[in-house]
């Protein structure tokens, strides 16, 4: 199983103004269909993406905001959040939803794989990646 | 003689607001809509240079988009005017002309 490789999803736009977003979740989705250990980091306006309580009932825009919760279950184990992307914009941990993940075969269980990193974490853990998909 | 300025760009990404802000003269109105809107929200970086606009300028953000991007009202920085898409009719409407910062 050495052609297991680590993958990292970078997420820079905020969601619903451009594309971005949602393009980099269907590749999450589409790419879950290969054995890899896939990995997301979330920096710049890309952390408005985990921000909860998204309403789209006045906007004609499809709310894809649920859609983050389930990736745990498409084999998505980490999900990093840059901490200094968030404090820039008035955001705690308490504003972002929460994502679970459970291994099936094993039972283990982690309730929330979103997690807070500094600057220099998240820079290790991307050139620690074998490939880093730009969003 | 007065204009609406709408900016769609979130204030860290572009520096359409920033611009806007710039060039518009003081009784100006800025009208943040799409991305535009995370402008509006208090505690972040770019609060103090919207809180410095607002000394001689209207600012109104647009409710659907703030909706969207789970921005609440109690979020919205003090003084900034939520309003809807009848409210933007009505903005366009009083204004001589619209600018579009992009």
């Amino acid at each position: 199983m050495s052609d297991i490789k680590k993958f990292m999803y970078l997420n820079r736009r905020a969601p619903y103004g451009t594309i971005y977003a949602w393009e980099s979740l269907e590749v999450v989705l589409i790419g879950a269909a290969f054995d890899q250990e896939v990995s997301l980091i979330f920096a710049d306006d890309g952390v408005f993406q985990l921000v909860k309580g998204s309403d789209t009932s006045e906007s004609d825009m499809k709310n894809f905001m649920p859609t983050y919760r389930t990736l745990g279950d498409y084999g998505v184990r980490h999900m990093y959040v840059d901490r200094a992307s968030l404090a820039a914009r008035g955001l705690s941990e308490d504003d972002l939803i929460e994502v679970a993940w459970e291994d099936y075969e094993t039972e283990e269980e982690v309730d929330n794989i979103v997690e807070i990193v500094d600057t220099d974490q998240a820079a290790k853990l991307m050139a620690e990646s074998e490939v880093v998909f730009s969003f | 003689m007065s204009d609406l300025f709408t900016v769609n760009k979130s204030p860290f990404e572009k520096n359409s607001l920033e611009a806007a802000i710039k060039f518009s003269l003081a009784g100006s109105s800025i009208l943040m809509i799409e991305d535009g809107v995370y402008g509006a929200m208090k505690g972040t970086a770019a609060e103090d240079m919207v809180k410095g606009a607002m000394s001689d300028r209207k600012v109104y953000a647009l409710k659907s988009d703030l909706m969207a991007r789970a921005i609440k009202d109690d979020r919205v920085i003090e003084g900034i005017e939520v309003i809807d898409y009848a409210g933007f009719v009505d903005l366009v409407e009083a204004n001589d002309k619209v600018q579009a910062w992009v």
